[in-house]
């Protein structure tokens, strides 16, 4: 493809770099990438994705913005509250970057959909706060075979690592199946530093990049852990599980299951 | 006069965008062509040398073409034989 100048001028940065240049920038405005999840990690992963040239970024929220949203979720602004997140998150995006298509989902996500809403895309990101729906698009990148970008935070703790079809572990490699209810705090009534996010979801925006460019090394079996207050990445190693019930030798997932919503104080 | 595959004059433009465009001819050619830039802008014939360079493009020569012009000749990957 031969860039518009606007493209020459706006990409640069990239193209100046050995491991993107022009060749890259064509792959990143080639590119389809779903986010699952508008709010705190979805801000930050979805701006710097729109920012990077992100091709078709489909956003999938079925949420409106709440006044509480607001010290962490920085894509939405004061007079977005009360509109759905995916519409305030499409402004944001084409305010920043024309070149971006971006494609909007406000149903809720379930077994029924998933698989819809993930086929034409390139890679998943998971930007979801409850199990339920990470079980489900865990579950359904791996029977589907997508790239999945995993992040989650809490309080001050974040978590990210990137989960590649046939390659390495899953999601229930590390956690094989969804906690108690009552035995977590709940999901959105957990306190979170609001910067935290930030950190996350843009570790999770990098990670996409790097798995489009084909460049550079993922987390891919590692978890990176990251404490905000006392300030430590720390890192896991993760190895697919023999007996994992999704990707082992003997699955006892072979389809998508929707797990009951976990959190106690439900909004 | 050294001999060219493509040409790319991009006087009018400053650093960084000199090296972008020129990347972006780079990319167009065949590995081991050449490449003759034309700018204007002097610091271009240092910036855009060091990071062809850098990224493995041998430059040929740098020449002053007339009162206000370059040339900065470059060879596609030259320096990853």
């Amino acid at each position: 493809m031969d860039f518009t100048e606007e493209q020459i001028k706006r990409y640069a940065r990239h193209i100046i770099l050995p491991e993107v240049g022009g060749e890259g920038q064509e792959k990143l405005l080639s590119s389809k990438v779903l986010l699952i999840g508008a709010g705190g990690l979805g801000a930050p992963c979805g701006l710097y994705l729109g920012a990077a040239g992100i091709g078709t970024l489909g956003i999938a929220d079925f949420d409106t913005v709440d006044l509480s949203n607001l010290q962490r979720q920085i894509w939405h602004g004061n007079k977005d509250v009360g509109r759905y997140k995916v519409d305030s998150a499409k402004d944001s995006i084409e305010r920043i970057n024309p070149d971006v298509k971006v494609v909007t989902y406000k149903e809720k996500i379930s077994s029924d959909n998933i698989r819809e809403l993930i086929k034409d895309y390139d890679v998943v990101i998971d930007a979801t706060d409850n199990f339920p729906t990470r079980y489900l698009i865990n579950d359904a990148c791996h029977f589907y075979g997508k790239p999945l970008v995993y992040g989650s935070i809490f309080r001050f703790d974040g978590q990210a690592t990137v989960f590649l079809p046939d390659k390495g572990p899953c999601y229930r490699c590390l956690f094989p199946s969804p906690p108690p209810a009552g035995l977590v705090p709940s999901c959105q009534e957990a306190g979170v530093l609001g910067v935290l996010p930030g950190v996350i979801g843009t570790i999770q925006a990098n990670e996409a990049i790097k798995i489009i460019l084909g460049v550079g090394t993922t987390l891919n079996g590692r978890l990176l852990i990251y404490d905000a207050l006392d300030m430590k990445f720390t890192e896991m190693k993760l190895r697919q599980d023999r007996t994992c019930p999704l990707c082992g030798e003997n699955p006892t997932v072979v389809d998508l299951i929707e797990y009951e919503e976990l959190c106690e104080f439900k909004a | 006069m050294a001999e060219y595959n493509s040409e790319l004059d991009i006087k009018g433009e400053i650093c960084p965008f000199t090296f972008v465009r020129s990347k972006l001819a780079l990319e167009k050619i065949n590995q081991g062509e050449i490449l003759r830039i034309i700018v204007d802008y002097e610091p271009a014939i240092r910036n855009v040398p060091r990071s062809m360079e850098e990224q493995g493009h041998k430059v040929i020569s740098i020449n002053k073409i007339n009162d206000t012009d370059y040339e900065i000749i470059v060879e596609k990957n030259g320096l990853k034989k």
